[in-house]
C-alpha cells in the first residue's frame, strides 16, 4: 500500500524541472558509503491484509471483567465522544499556530481550561500535559522555580509510578526528593510536620491516594504554608473531582493529575491526559500551552495561544519547560465528555463510590481483611491470603482483581488494590464473590 | 460566515441535561463523609444535541490536512491513513488496562515489541523505547540518558552543543537536565561551522544535538566529520529526528555516527497530530547506551512478551505507563503497510516535492540557501514589494485555502518561511500553491492593502494577540 | 530616529540611567529598545532591597513574541521599582523615559558612571546597528 499520489511520470517530469536526472541526484549530500541500506522489514501489505493481520494480533488480547484501576480507570465512553473527536478537522490539524483557521481547537481547549479550573478549584489550567506523572514532575519543577528552593517532600502514598517519574526528573534537575511515610493508608501528617523546614519548596500529596484513601489536603497545605512551601495536590482518578472537595478548596497551590477517566480509553496506558492547574499568582511560571480569549479585527470574540514567552520556542533554554506538543485530542475528548455529562458528574462519581463500597462489603463478608479503615472513593486495599494464586485463578475465569501492592510496598504482601467504577455492575461483583467462594 | 462564537457554558440551561447515569442498586450504602465533599460543581448542563452541534460547528472552524495542503515546515503534515484510526479504535486494544498488560495484552505487547524492532531496522539503532509521549519528551529522555552515561563513567561533562538553527526544544531539554547550552553557528552553506565546532570542543562537552536533515531542510555534508570530532573527544552525537521523513529508508542515522536519536511517530510515521498531540517520541540508542534506557523495557522470552525492569543503570521511569500506545498502533500499521520499499519512496517523493517547489518559487522569492534541499526549504520576505512581510504572506495564504508554512523559524533566517509539502501532495496541488504564492507577490504590487488586512475569508479575521497577552483571560466566566 | 535625551547615560544593552543629586539612579529601557521589542505586555520587576552588580540581569520585559533582559547599568542596591508597570506595561512603549521607568538604584560606585555612554555616543551605537 502506498499513499503517494504522484505518478512515475509526474516524478520524472518534476526531476526534469528541478534539473536533475534522477531522484537519486537529490540525495547527493548523503555519504554514498551509507546510502540506500538494505533494511529488513516485512513485505508491504494491502489495507485488507494489514487489517487482517492486526485483527489476528488484537484477538490475542484477552478481555476480562476488570476490577483494576490504580491510575487508569475503566469508565464508559459515550458514543458522542468518539464521533465528534473523529472529525478530521480536529484530529488532522496541528498546534493552532494560525488562530484564524484554528478556532475549533482553540475554543475547545479554552473550554477544557475552564473545566479543569472549575473541577480543581484553581484559577488557571493549561492546555494539558503528557500524563499525570509528568504533570506532577512539571508541577514540582514549577514549585522549585517559584520558591527558589530545592528540596521536595513527597508522600509515600502517591502512585508509585508518579513517584518514580518524579524521581527521574528530580535527579536530572538536581532536586533533592524526600519521601514522607504513610500511616494507616494516609500520609503521616505528624511525621510530615517533623521533617518539613523552611528549605522545602513543596509538599506533594495525592488524593484519593494510591491506596484509594481520601487524604487531608487541608492539613498538608497548612503544614506546607507554615514553612513557605507550596502544596501540590495530585490525583490519578479525575472522576473523584465530581464528588470530593477540590484541591483549590483545600488550599493547594498547584493541582495536577490524570484526566484519562474523562472520555479516554485505558488503551494499555496511553495516550493519557495530564492536567496541570494553579493559582493565578503562578500564571507566568506554569509550563505548557495556554489559550486566551481575545477579539478579531471585526471585534468578534475568539481565541489565541497566549503568554508564549514562557515557552521553549521563544525562551529556549530559559523556558518554563521543553514541552510543546501536548495531548490536544485527549483534552478535546475530555471536553466533549464533560459537556455531555455536565453536572451529572456528581451522580456518576457517586455510582463509582457505591460500586466500590458494595464490592468492599462483599469481600469483607467473605472474610478478607480491609487493610486501611479510612474513607475512600472507588478503590480500596484488601488482604487475601495467597493473593497471587487467587488472582491467577480468577483470571482463568474471566476476572482481573486488583493490583498487587507488594511490588511497590514490600510490607503489604498479599494486599490488592481493588477498583470498581460505574462499569462494574452488581452482577459482576456477585459473580466474583461466588467464584471466590469456590477458590 | 460565523456569528459570535459561543462556548458550551453559554448554552447551559437548567434541566437540559438528560444524561443518564447507570444506577448501581445496592441496598445499603455509606456515603463519603460530608466534610470531604465538594460544594457546587458548576459545569454546563446542555442536551446531547447541543453538544453535537456545538463541537461539529467548532470543527468547521479548523483547518486540517484533510482540508488542504498544510506545508508547515518541520511538522510533516502528511496525510493520515484512515486505517490507522480504524485499528486504533478496536476494543481489543482500547479497553485493555496497562497494569495487566503482561497477562492479558500479549497482542499489544507484540505490537510494541515489533514496532521497537522495526524502528531499530529503520534507524540502525540497537534498541528503542516507545515510552516518550512526544518529540520533546524523547529529547528530554535522551538528554537524561546522556547525563546518566557520563555519571556512570564518572565524567563530569556539563556542556551540550546545539547549532543556532535548532528547535527551541533542544536547548530547553538540555536546561532541564542541568547542562549548559553552547551554540554553534552555521556556515554560509547552512552546514555546521566545523571550525567553530572544533574550537568549542573540550572535555566538558557531553554531546551535540543535531537535527538531521537540519531545520533549513539541508543535509549537513560534514556530518561524518562532526561525528568523528565528537567521538574522538568522547562525546555523544544526538540526532533530533523531527525531519526523519526526508531520509527514512535512504540512510540509517546510526550509520552516520549518531549514538542516540528520537523519532516523531506523528510526523514520519503518519499518525495524526490531533490539534497538538497526542504524539509519540520513541528514542533509539546504540549498544553502549542501552543500559540507561528508561524502565520498563518491552522484551521477549520463549515467545512471551514481558516488561523488563531489571535495569540497574536505567535513568528510571519517564511516563505513567508505557507511552502512547494507540499512537504506536497507528505507526505500526503504517509501517507494515509500506514496508522498506514504501518507506524509501516516502523520502524520495517528499524530497522531489520539496525541490520542485523550491525551484519554482526560487524564481519569485528570496531563497537564502540555494542548494538542493531535502524535504523542506526556507524562503523569506526579503525583496518583497512594498515591504510585505512573512506574516502577511502567511495570512493571505489562508484566504486561498492553504495552511501557512512555519514562519519566523529557523531564527537564523530573517523573516523565514519554512515550507514542507510532504510526499502526499501531488504535482497539481504544488502547482496551485506556487501560483498562489506568485499571485500574492503580485498583490504586493497591485493591491498591498488587501494583503496587509489578510485574512479575509477565514472564520475569524486577524486575531488580536496583543490584547490576549496584556489582559489574559484564560477561562470562561459569565 | 528614536528619541535620545541629552541628560541621561546609556548602556550598550539599551538601558538608560538618570543620576540624581544623591547618587540614586532612575533606570529604564531606551526608546530604541522599546521600538525593537514592539508592544510590551509584561515586565518582571526586581525585588526591592537586592544588591546587583553592573551588567547583571535585574528585570525582564516581554512582548507577545520576544523576551528581553534588562541589565543594571551600574552596581548598587535596588531601592524602588515602578509598580504601575505591572498593570500598565504599555507605559514602556508610550513614555520610556518618564512614566515607563523601571527601577531606582542606590549607586555604589560613582566611577562606574564614567564607563557609560552619553547621548551622542549612544546615538552612534544605535546607528551602528548593534
Amino acid at each position: 500500500m502506498s499513499f503517494l499520489p504522484n505518478s512515475d511520470e509526474d516524478i520524472r517530469s518534476m526531476c526534469n524541472e528541478i534539473g536533475v536526472n534522477s531522484v537519486e541526484d537529490l540525495f547527493v549530500d548523503i555519504p554514498s558509503t551509507v546510502k540506500n541500506p538494505d533494511i529488513q522489514l516485512p513485505s508491504p501489505l494491502s489495507e485488507q491484509e494489514a487489517m487482517h493481520s492486526l485483527l489476528r494480533i488484537a484477538n490475542t488480547n484477552k478481555r476480562v471483567c476488570s476490577l483494576v484501576g490504580g491510575g487508569i480507570y475503566h469508565h464508559y465512553v459515550p458514543a458522542v465522544v468518539d464521533h465528534l473527536s473523529s472529525r478530521s478537522e480536529f484530529y488532522t490539524a496541528y498546534t493552532p499556530y494560525q488562530p484564524e483557521v484554528s478556532q475549533g481547537t482553540l475554543a475547545a481547549i479554552f473550554e477544557f481550561q475552564t473545566y479543569m479550573c472549575r473541577l480543581t478549584g484553581m484559577d488557571i489550567a493549561n492546555a494539558s500535559m503528557y500524563d499525570g506523572a509528568t504533570a506532577l514532575a512539571e508541577a514540582v519543577l514549577m514549585a522549585v522555580r517559584t520558591t527558589r528552593k530545592n528540596n521536595v517532600l513527597c508522600s509515600a502514598a502517591i502512585h508509585p509510578h508518579y513517584r518514580q517519574v518524579l524521581a527521574t526528573y528530580a535527579w536530572a534537575s538536581d532536586i533533592s526528593l524526600q519521601i514522607v511515610p504513610y500511616k494507616n493508608g494516609a500520609t503521616d501528617y505528624t511525621e510530615l510536620s517533623h521533617i518539613i523546614n523552611d528549605t522545602v519548596a513543596c509538599v506533594v500529596v495525592q488524593s484519593p491516594n494510591f491506596f484509594g484513601v481520601i487524604e487531608d489536603i487541608e492539613k498538608v497545605a497548612h503544614i506546607a504554608h507554615e514553612h513557605k512551601a507550596l502544596c501540590i495536590a495530585t490525583f490519578t482518578e479525575a472522576m473523584s473531582l465530581g464528588l470530593l472537595k477540590s484541591p483549590g478548596e483545600c488550599g493547594a497551590d498547584i493541582a495536577c493529575g490524570e484526566g484519562q477517566s474523562f472520555g479516554n480509553y485505558p488503551a494499555n496506558g496511553g495516550p493519557l491526559l495530564g492536567i496541570l492547574a494553579c493559582k493565578k499568582e503562578f500564571m507566568r511560571t506554569i509550563p505548557g500551552r495556554l489559550i486566551g480569549k481575545t477579539v478579531d479585527e471585526d471585534g468578534r470574540e475568539c481565541y489565541v495561544m497566549t503568554l508564549q514567552t514562557r515557552e521553549q520556542h521563544i525562551r529556549r533554554e530559559r523556558a518554563t519547560s521543553n514541552i510543546c506538543t501536548n495531548e490536544g485530542l485527549c483534552a478535546l475528548r475530555a471536553t466533549i465528555y464533560l459537556g455531555l455529562v455536565g453536572n451529572r458528574l456528581v451522580e456518576l462519581a457517586r455510582t463509582n463510590h457505591m460500586a466500590a463500597s458494595y464490592c468492599l462489603e462483599q469481600l469483607v463478608n467473605l472474610g478478607y481483611e480491609r487493610v486501611f479503615d479510612a474513607p475512600f472513593f472507588n478503590e480500596f486495599v484488601i488482604k487475601i491470603n495467597n493473593a497471587k494464586n487467587v488472582q491467577n485463578k480468577l483470571m482463568d475465569n474471566g476476572f482481573a482483581l486488583g493490583i498487587p501492592l507488594e511490588t511497590y510496598y514490600p510490607e503489604l504482601s498479599d494486599c490488592l488494590l481493588v477498583t470498581a467504577t460505574e462499569c462494574t455492575t452488581k452482577d459482576d461483583i456477585d459473580t466474583l464473590v461466588k467464584l471466590l467462594q469456590t477458590i | 460566515m460565523v456569528s459570535t462564537m459561543q462556548t458550551i457554558f453559554s448554552l447551559h440551561k437548567q434541566g437540559r441535561n438528560k444524561y443518564t447515569v447507570p444506577q448501581f442498586g445496592a441496598e445499603s450504602y455509606d456515603p463519603i463523609p460530608q466534610h470531604l465533599c465538594r460544594g457546587e460543581l458548576n459545569l454546563a448542563d446542555v442536551s446531547e444535541v447541543d453538544v453535537v452541534r456545538h463541537y461539529r460547528k467548532l470543527s468547521s472552524l479548523n483547518f486540517g490536512v484533510d482540508n488542504g495542503m498544510y506545508p508547515l515546515g518541520s511538522c510533516t503534515m502528511k496525510y493520515n491513513p484512515k486505517i490507522n484510526d480504524a485499528v486504533a479504535s478496536l476494543p481489543q486494544f482500547t479497553q485493555q488496562h496497562p497494569a495487566t498488560i503482561e497477562e492479558l495484552s500479549q497482542g499489544s505487547l507484540h505490537i510494541m515489541y515489533s514496532l521497537q524492532e522495526m524502528l531499530c531496522a529503520i534507524t540502525g539503532m540497537k534498541q528503542f523505547t516507545l515510552m516518550p509521549a512526544a518529540g520533546a519528551h524523547g529529547e528530554l529522555t535522551s538528554v537524561m540518558i546522556i547525563k546518566k552515561y557520563f555519571e556512570t563513567k564518572g565524567e563530569k561533562r556539563n556542556i551540550i552543543l546545539i547549532p543556532d538553527s535548532a528547535h527551541g526544544t533542544n536547548p530547553a531539554s538540555v536546561a532541564m537536565c542541568g547542562f549548559t547550552v553552547k551554540e554553534i553557528p552555521s556556515n554560509s552553506d547552512g552546514d555546521v561551522d566545523i571550525d567553530a565546532l572544533r574550537a568549542a570542543m573540550d572535555d566538558n562537552v557531553a554531546a551535540m544535538m543535531l537535527t538531521c536533515p537540519n531545520t533549513l531542510g539541508l543535509f549537513d555534508r560534514n556530518i561524518m566529520t562532526i561525528a568523528d570530532i565528537l567521538h574522538s573527544n568522547g562525546a555523544l552525537f544526538y540526532c533530533d529526528g523531527a525531519n526523519l521523513n526526508a531520509i527514512v529508508g535512504k540512510v540509517r542515522p546510526a550509520d552516520l555516527g549518531f549514538d542516540i536519536m528520537h523519532v516523531n511517530l506523528h510526523k514520519t510515521f503518519s499518525t495524526p497530530h490531533g490539534g497538538g498531540g497526542p504524539g509519540s517520541g520513541p528514542i533509539g540508542v546504540v549498544e553502549k547506551l542501552t543500559p540507561f534506557m528508561p524502565v520498563p523495557v518491552i522484551a521477549k522470552k520463549d515467545n512471551q512478551f514481558y516488561l523488563d525492569y531489571e535495569r540497574p543503570q536505567s535513568i528510571g521511569r519517564v511516563h505513567s505507563y508505557y507511552g502512547n500506545f494507540l499512537v504506536m498502533l497507528r505507526a505500526y500499521t503504517y509501517i507494515v503497510m509500506l514496508g522498506a520499499s514504501g518507506l524509501k519512496q516516502v523520502a524520495e517523493h517528499a524530497v522531489v516535492n520539496a525541490n520542485y517547489l523550491r525551484v519554482k518559487l526560487q524564481k519569485h522569492f528570496n531563497l537564502p540557501y540555494t542548494r538542493i534541499c531535502m524535504h523542506e526549504f526556507v524562503i523569506n520576505d526579503e525583496g518583497m514589494p512594498g515591504g510585505i512581510t512573512t506574516n502577511e504572506i502567511a495570512k493571505r495564504l489562508l484566504d486561498y485555502g492553504f495552511h501557512a508554512p512555519t514562519v519566523y523559524f529557523p531564527l537564523i533566517v530573517h523573516g523565514a518561511m519554512m515550507i514542507e509539502p510532504t510526499e502526499t501532495e501531488h504535482r497539481d496541488t504544488l502547482d496551485a500553491f506556487v501560483d498562489t504564492m506568485i499571485a500574492i507577490k503580485n498583490e504586493a504590487n497591485t493591491n498591498p492593502e488587501v494583503l496587509k488586512a489578510a485574512p479575509h475569508t477565514t472564520p475569524v479575521r486577524k486575531v488580536d494577540a496583543l490584547l490576549a497577552a496584556r489582559k489574559p483571560v484564560l477561562k470562561w466566566e459569565e | 530616529m528614536s528619541n535620545i535625551p541629552e541628560n541621561l547615560k546609556y548602556t550598550k544593552t539599551h538601558e538608560w540611567i538618570d543620576v540624581q543629586d544623591d547618587y540614586t539612579g532612575i533606570c529604564g529601557i531606551t526608546d530604541h529598545a522599546q521600538e525593537m521589542l514592539t508592544d510590551i505586555v509584561f515586565v518582571e520587576l526586581p525585588e526591592v532591597g537586592i544588591e546587583v552588580k553592573s551588567g547583571e540581569q535585574v528585570a525582564v520585559v516581554e512582548s507577545v513574541k520576544a523576551v528581553s533582559d534588562v541589565y543594571a547599568p551600574v552596581s548598587g542596591r535596588i531601592v524602588e521599582v515602578n509598580k504601575t508597570l505591572e498593570d500598565s506595561p504599555d507605559l514602556l512603549n508610550s513614555d520610556p523615559y518618564g512614566k515607563g521607568w523601571i527601577f531606582k538604584i542606590d549607586i555604589k560606585d560613582k566611577h562606574e558612571l564614567d564607563e557609560l555612554m552619553d547621548a551622542a555616543q549612544y546615538a552612534e551605537h544605535v546607528a551602528s546597528g548593534e
